[in-house]
């Protein structure tokens, strides 16, 4: 044998960097290649701590469970208590987050409202306005008002069922929306004052006001509009969760609503989407201790987002404090985003069913993040809200199921002492115990 | 006996801003009841706002934040100063304004006609999707910032950084520009333009104020799509 | 966030109603402050003293404190309003008192020392901190106060404004600085000491250190626009009138009024509304990044 076969022979094989990983050699070259950043849709994809890392006390012999079916466990929420004169019930603690027609096709917020409606809970506006389709479908409404204003105006402020004033989402705590030229379609570009086909440049900051102060009495201005009735939201993407729902409280808010970094969006940077924001296990405990500091738990509501997938999820979320959740990626995907029977299409793309995150391109082959008309009729929004609700029951029953195995005969009275965390970093986020143990890392000793 | 009727003026030092509020807004359409007066308004907020009626309210005195905000249909007048974001996302009708305008006056208004007989400060018409704003005085720093559509006039002169990243609106000033901001332009004043100009000037009782003195701005149209040589823009 | 009062009477006649003004003024503003208040008033001084504003956490310990001082210093001639209490002694002393007081534990601290100005501060909402001081009888050429609405420190005496920047002088603030914190390890290497971990005194601390190397008041703030990031409204009191100062992009609110009588500032004209004559003011908001000074 020769020299070089026996080095061949002996050669290790070749060792990949965990740091210049073949995915951030690709994004560097396509940075070089383009000189643009890299846009995608959805939430932060990185590995999190997350309700994965936290697991529920059942019953056992000093705690006894509730048997499914007669033994009722109730699942309602009212929210808005604070100060409208027609607060919102709903009959499960599960909404559909503000997802905006443009960012979503007619079919897929039609859907959405069906869906819905059929469990009795709400759906959500986005960036972009209020659609015919959408105040038809869902039986309650909340409205968003952000800082674009687009298509904002007072009779749709009016047909709202509530108001959601967003200050930012957990995708992109500071940033404001973005919509490509591809997807300004022509009705997207009227109902939004824009030129059709261009790109979306949204402002970050609300036009008229700055600050919770200031906040105060556009809360007020919005209620006086609105005789009062309707709840008002607040959203913020989750960043400073202690410090800004006191200050949503102060400003007069009924709702708080928490988003953390996995909530998806429609489109922005990738690098905003990784790299800001909170994982929202690490919000929920913060927000409910400003909640509780200022005796206002239950009474100013709390609603969750971010990674919300199965009923367990819902039950941590309601364990931690929180009254509702909201779920967006989830919904799309029960509509039908992502399904491996379109991989032929996915893979045109250049992507594979359950990556696929180029929603801002708007070539959708699900028909649900995407305005051509002849890909958004694939989307049946009968069939489409009917796998929404199904998804809806399900989330339900399991967290039903959770509660009672817990003693819970209704899903509010779930309490952090009903958890335990896998992790240190999800026993501190969390502030709850690491299992087995007394120890909740930076609150108690071991 | 038809006709419009006058109410009598109402005190907001004595009475609430809610319920005259509430009242403006509970008033059939086919009311009578089309003069309001209010008087005493001491900087309160959010005065007259959600109008959706062709009615009349003249304000005696300074106004706080929001007045006539979200307006549709109707005419509000300010005899004093506007607080913060006068008109904001007005949709139809008129303010008029016959002292000065803290800032954001007439933020994302969508229609109708913003009067201001003095001077608007930063950030007028910030956001404008389709008003019409005409201001006698001057107009503050980073006014019309992502102006969409719709006029500003200006017959004073414009602050800093004027149409930042501006859409389609058109901006008309007649005294000077202090800067400009990002892809906003001088731009060519056509016949068009003129007669839109001169049609805004009729509307606020300005017609015989000549269309020669004006500079139009507007888009450059560089931002419409991302380039990577626009990089220092952003 | 926050809202700030300022009053500065032109007109003597007017110098007895000073406090009851400001009060109404800070009332006003509650809802955009409701966690504390705080205000400094310029009064009558003395032709040899300084005055020292010393606050504690109870009567109890204040009068301990100010007896302390007494035993050290001599007379003080202490005049108590609530937790925080008034004393008068020489300016020479007042680098040794300032020793003494912090060496004390758990005693009073100094809240601001002048000729004239006296700071008081307190959690609360503003009719009642200002029923607590009293400040409805209180006279004086000019004052200015703020209603703090806590946006990422805690609610505390200390946290609340105005902070002393120097002798006669205070800083209130509406807005949120987004560099307190490189700003604050940097002022603590060059000797200026902190309470607090609120932004505003911060701020405050970089104005008193910018004065300490030699720079007038005028140009400590125009230095503060390069170093200070954040949207602010700055509200200074000095010992002959206020200053005022809106970073560049000016989204916080200011609002002033001008009458032969007084020039007045307020985050809200409604604020302003309680003033005497104010219809006739001229009323205009202050320019973005310049600052302004008004003096006797």
């Amino acid at each position: 044998m020769n020299q070089s076969d026996e080095r061949l022979r002996h050669q290790t094989p070749p060792r990949f960097s965990a740091t210049f990983d073949p995915h951030s050699i690709a994004e560097i070259q396509r940075a070089a290649s383009t000189g643009i950043y890299d846009i995608r849709g959805g939430g932060a994809k990185r590995k999190l701590p997350h309700f994965d890392d936290l697991l529920f006390l059942g019953a056992s012999i000093s705690r006894y469970p509730l048997e499914g079916y007669r033994e009722r466990c109730g699942t309602n929420v009212v929210l808005g208590t604070r100060f409208a004169s027609k607060p919102i019930e709903l009959k499960i603690p599960v909404t559909i987050a503000g997802m905006s027609f443009g960012a979503l096709s007619g079919p897929a917020k039609e859907a959405l409202g069906r869906g819905a409606s059929a469990l009795g809970t709400s759906t959500t506006t986005g960036d972009g306005g209020m659609t015919p389709e959408e105040r038809t479908h869902s039986s309650t409404l909340v409205y968003q008002y952000l800082p674009s204003r687009y298509g904002m105006n007072p009779t749709d402020l009016r047909r709202a069922d509530a108001i959601e004033i967003v200050i930012g989402q957990g995708a992109k705590p500071g940033g404001g929306g973005m919509l490509l030229g591809q997807k300004i379609s022509a009705r997207v570009a009227k109902m939004r004052d824009l030129p059709e086909g261009i790109d979306q440049r949204s402002a970050c900051r609300h036009p008229d006001w700055t600050g919770p102060d200031d906040l105060e009495i556009k809360i007020e201005e919005l209620r006086e509009i609105t005789d009062w009735e309707k709840p008002i939201y607040v959203k913020v993407g989750a960043s400073r969760p202690y410090y800004d729902t006191a200050l949503a409280v102060k400003s007069g808010a009924d709702v708080v609503v928490l988003d953390g970094m996995q909530g998806g969006t429609a489109a922005t940077q990738e690098v905003f989407i990784e790299n800001v924001g909170l994982p929202i296990l690490s919000a929920i405990r913060p927000a409910v201790q400003a909640l509780q500091e200022l005796g206002m738990h239950r009474k100013v509501q709390l609603i969750v987002s971010g990674g919300i997938r199965t009923g367990a999820d819902v039950a941590k979320a309601l364990a931690l404090g929180a009254d509702a959740v909201a779920i967006g990626t989830a919904a799309l995907i029960a509509l039908g985003d992502n399904d491996p029977r379109l991989e032929d299409e996915y893979r045109k793309l250049g992507t594979t069913a359950g990556a696929y995150d180029d929603w801002h391109e708007g070539r959708d082959p699900a028909g649900i993040t995407t305005q051509d008309p002849a890909l958004a009729a694939r989307l049946d929004p009968v069939k489409a809200g009917r796998r929404l609700s199904n998804y809806l029951s399900v989330l339900t029953l399991e967290c039903q199921t959770i509660a009672r195995a817990c003693g819970k005969s209704h899903v509010h009275n779930l309490e952090p002492e009903d958890l335990v965390a896998l992790t240190v970093e999800a026993a501190a986020m969390a502030g709850v115990p690491l299992a087995g143990t007394n120890w909740i890392p930076g609150a108690t000793n071991f | 006996m038809s006709g419009n009727a006058e109410m009598p003026a109402y005190d907001l030092s004595t009475s609430a801003l809610r319920d005259l509020n509430a009242k403006l807004h509970a008033l059939p359409s086919n009311t009578n009841e089309t003069h309001w007066t209010v008087v005493n308004p001491g900087g309160k907020h959010a005065l007259a706002c959600g109008l959706d009626k062709p009615i009349t309210v003249e304000i005696g005195g300074h106004v706080g934040y929001y007045c006539a905000g979200m307006n549709e249909l109707a005419t509000v007048i300010v005899n004093g100063n506007a607080g913060v974001g006068v008109a904001e996302n007005m949709m139809s009708g008129t303010v008029h304004v016959k002292g000065d305008a803290s800032q954001a006056a007439g933020a994302t208004g969508r229609g109708g006609l913003l009067v201001i007989d003095g001077n608007a400060s930063a950030r007028c018409g910030i956001s404008m999707k389709g008003i019409d704003i005409v201001v006698k005085g001057s107009i503050g720093p980073m006014s019309a910032f992502m102006a969409q559509s719709g006029n500003l006039v200006v017959l004073g002169d414009a602050g800093e950084a004027l149409g930042d990243s501006i859409y389609e609106a058109r901006l008309f000033v007649r005294g000077n520009v202090a800067s400009l901001g990002t892809d906003c332009t001088a731009k060519e004043m056509g016949p068009d333009d003129r007669a839109v100009l001169a049609e805004v000037l009729a509307r606020a009782d300005l017609a015989g104020v000549s269309t020669d003195d004006f500079k139009l701005y507007g888009s450059a149209r560089r931002l419409y799509h991302f380039h990577v040589d626009n990089v220092d823009s952003y | 966030m926050c809202g700030i009062a300022g009053l500065y009477l032109k007109n003597d006649k007017l110098h007895s109603e000073l406090g009851s003004l400001l009060s109404q003024m800070l009332v006003v503003l509650t809802d955009r402050g409701p966690d504390s208040t705080g205000f400094a008033i310029y009064g009558s001084g003395s032709p040899k003293d300084g005055k020292v504003t010393l606050r504690a956490e109870d009567h109890g310990r204040l009068k301990a404190a100010v007896a302390a001082v007494e035993k050290q210093f001599g007379a003080v001639r202490p005049v108590y309003r609530s937790s925080h209490a008034v004393i008068s002694i020489s300016p020479e002393m007042i680098p040794a008192l300032q020793a003494f007081v912090a060496a004390q534990a758990d005693g009073a601290e100094i809240v601001g020392h002048g000729a004239r100005m006296e700071i008081y501060k307190e959690v609360g909402l503003p009719a009642k901190v200002s029923e607590r001081f009293g400040l409805a009888r209180m006279t004086g050429t000019h004052a200015i106060g703020h209603t703090r609405m806590a946006t990422e420190s805690a609610v505390t005496t200390r946290g609340a404004h105005p902070f002393s920047t120097g002798p006669d002088q205070c800083l209130v603030h509406n807005g949120s600085l987004s560099n307190h914190n490189a700003l604050r390890r940097e002022l603590k290497r060059n000797g200026i000491a902190f309470a607090t971990d609120n932004d505003s005194e911060v701020a405050a601390g970089y104005l008193s250190w910018c004065m300490q190397e030699g720079a007038t008041l005028k140009q400590a703030l125009t230095r503060g626009l390069s170093d200070l990031d954040g949207f602010y409204t700055f509200v200074v009191g000095t010992e002959s009138g206020f200053a005022v100062l809106r970073d560049p992009i000016a989204c916080k609110p200011a609002v002033m009024a001008e009458t032969d009588d007084y020039v007045a500032f307020g985050s809200e004209y409604r604020a302003l509304a309680v003033l005497p004559g104010i219809e006739a003011a001229r009323v205009f908001e202050p320019e973005p990044a310049r600052v302004y000074v008004w003096e006797r």
